[in-house]
């Protein structure tokens, strides 16, 4: 995508959002815009109305779970523009008990985005019309893609041939679930790139 | 006196043959009619984007295949380019050529297996028997060039796993120059079949802007006049430098949808020919040696190699932090991959934007008022398959 078409996009969101950006940058090639969840709305609005924005398409909603940081979740909204040929990421932070509200009536495709946001993060939605589940088993409980969710889960599924049907049980497992930690304790590997980069940094250690 | 009207529920699914996988749909029918959809989807799923914040980059590549696995190249691409926009790495030109060839190669798999199944939906058999047939020798490929006819792995950050053999670049021209028949003979059967327009013309019609509404993309955009397709407008490998067209609809209906599939076949075949003529010599992966493990030969005489081979298979590479998302135009619409690293071996978080999860939200509203056996021609023309759907 054109830095330049960015680089204009990017100050003319400022300019005329003005208080309701809390941050912008460009990375990667790719926009990145950070807002408040009670300015989520009007932003979006702005994205998609806007004559030089023409955000018409919501490509998906992304959470993030970051347990040691004050605002634990993060929301990224990914938008698209065929109109202008962009594309832009909306990203917003909030701690556990905010409700976000939902965007369903600005893109109806938002609601199963919204719904698998909720079953993965337990993320609530203000106004969304169906708010349940959407890719876990019936009556699952808790949160997958929160880290504090263990990648084993808690139940098991089999069939008992005694009772006829299938049951749930709580995991057993005959070995525990290794996690190999790749942190060098003699140096962190300097790479070649980033040595390059910063060639007047010394190695880390 | 008014008369009193009953709606009936019926579940449709999950073990039903036209639902294309583990669909299960609870439809709310007024007589024939269909008042109302509700998909159950997540019989599939398998928490795919867990495993992958468990693993590191190389191990995580083979989840992808098991998604859309009737196209597994198309999604792994997704997944290394962005590794590959956050390493910052060069593809050397040779593999972004067979990248491009087997990316076509699985749009053909993905097409041949919906336009004949769709066929079969609707009560044609013969297609998908002469479809199929075709499918198998372009799955001896995959096989030829990664060991699997369908769980590939064969993309690597900053390139593709081992070269292709010589003579199956022969191979790969002689069937791009017999296909097209094929494709006639698939058309003579469907496209005028008055059987097969009276179950698609004018079924599941979408408008330019509930396409758009809807986030749908690929053919489900085109086949409602929307001209995009990301090969085009935001071009990735060497698609800027390649001759084809891109077919878009009219009326937006199941029918449109299944020209445009058609005409897409024709389009990879020509695709994958001007790669076959120009297919250059050199590197099948980056020379990086912090990223892409060292050849065979290598190991057995140099240290430094053994210890990069050593390195990359048990600790894997670190990817600088940052967060990037990258969109390859699948054969079922636009694949994204939304990649947060925190700078260890390990992905933070994967999302993977599946363009199935979209099209399949917008079932209701597509069914809605339609009868109860156009729902097969319907999901058949959505082009759903549940690895995507439920990750």
């Amino acid at each position: 995508m054109d830095k330049e078409k960015l680089n204009k996009i990017e100050k003319l969101i400022n300019s005329e959002l003005t208080s309701k950006i809390l941050f912008s940058k460009i990375e990667n090639n790719e926009l990145i815009i950070e807002t408040n969840s009670s300015d989520l709305v009007d932003v979006i609005q702005f994205l998609k109305l806007d004559n030089q924005c023409k955000f018409k398409q919501l490509i998906d909603i992304v959470g993030v779970d970051y347990p040691d940081k004050e605002n634990r979740f993060q929301l990224v909204y990914l938008f698209l523009s065929h109109e202008k040929n962009l594309r832009i990421k909306l990203m917003v932070n909030f701690d556990i008990e905010k409700i976000i509200p939902s965007i369903t009536k600005i893109f109806s495709s938002a609601n199963w985005m919204e719904r698998e946001v909720f079953d993965m993060y337990g993320i609530k939605f203000k106004n969304h019309p169906d708010l349940r589940r959407i890719l876990t088993d019936y009556n699952f409980k808790g949160h997958p893609l929160r880290k504090d969710f263990p990648l084993t889960g808690f139940n098991e599924v089999r069939y008992s041939e005694k009772e006829k049907k299938v049951v749930y049980e709580p995991v057993k497992l005959e070995q525990d679930y290794r996690n190999f930690d790749f942190e060098s304790p003699w140096e962190g590997t300097n790479y070649i790139k980033e040595i390059k980069k910063n060639s007047n940094n010394a190695k880390k250690n | 006196m008014p008369k009193k009207t009953k709606t009936m529920n019926l579940n449709f699914g999950p073990q039903h043959p036209a639902a294309h996988g583990v669909l299960r749909l609870i439809l709310e029918l007024d007589g024939e009619v269909v008042e109302k959809a509700d998909p159950h989807i997540g019989l599939l799923h398998r928490g795919t984007e867990k495993l992958i914040e468990q693993k590191t980059y190389t191990q995580a590549l083979p989840y992808f295949d098991r998604l859309d696995y009737v196209a597994p190249m198309n999604q792994e691409h997704a997944f290394a380019l962005a590794q590959e926009k956050l390493l910052n790495v060069e593809v050397p030109i040779r593999a972004k050529y067979i990248r491009v060839i087997f990316c076509e190669i699985g749009r053909i798999l993905s097409h041949i297996l919906n336009v004949t199944t769709q066929a079969l939906d609707v009560g044609a058999l013969t297609p998908s028997l002469w479809g199929f047939e075709e499918r198998e020798t372009l799955m001896t490929f995959y096989e030829r060039a990664s060991g699997s006819r369908l769980h590939a792995n064969y993309f690597r950050t900053g390139g593709v796993h081992q070269d292709i053999p010589l003579k199956l670049v022969d191979d790969i021209e002689k069937f791009c120059r017999s296909f097209p028949q094929i494709i006639d003979d698939l058309e003579g059967l469907l496209t005028d079949n008055r059987i097969f327009k009276q179950r698609n013309v004018d079924i599941g019609v979408v408008t330019k802007q509930e396409a758009l509404d809807h986030s749908f993309s690929g053919v489900m955009l085109r086949g409602s006049g929307v001209p995009w397709d990301l090969r085009r407008s935001q071009p990735y490998e060497i698609y800027k430098d390649l001759d084809f067209k891109i077919p878009v609809g009219k009326n937006g209906d199941c029918y449109d949808r299944y020209l445009c599939r058609i005409e897409e076949m024709r389009e990879s075949v020509k695709i994958i020919l001007q790669c076959v003529e120009k297919l250059p010599k050199g590197p099948i992966k980056s020379v990086d040696g912090k990223i892409s493990p060292p050849k065979r030969d290598e190991i057995k005489q140099s240290m430094e190699a053994l210890i990069h081979h050593f390195k990359l298979f048990t600790e894997g590479f670190r990817v600088p932090k940052g967060d990037v998302y990258t969109a390859v135009e699948a054969p079922k619409g636009e694949f994204g991959v939304y990649l947060i690293s925190d700078g260890t071996n390990k992905p933070y978080r994967c999302k993977i934007r599946a363009p199935g999860f979209s099209h399949l939200q917008a079932m209701d509203y597509l069914i809605r008022g339609h009868m109860l056996a156009d729902v097969p021609a319907i999901l058949g023309s959505l082009d759903i398959v549940f690895g995507e759907v439920d990750r």
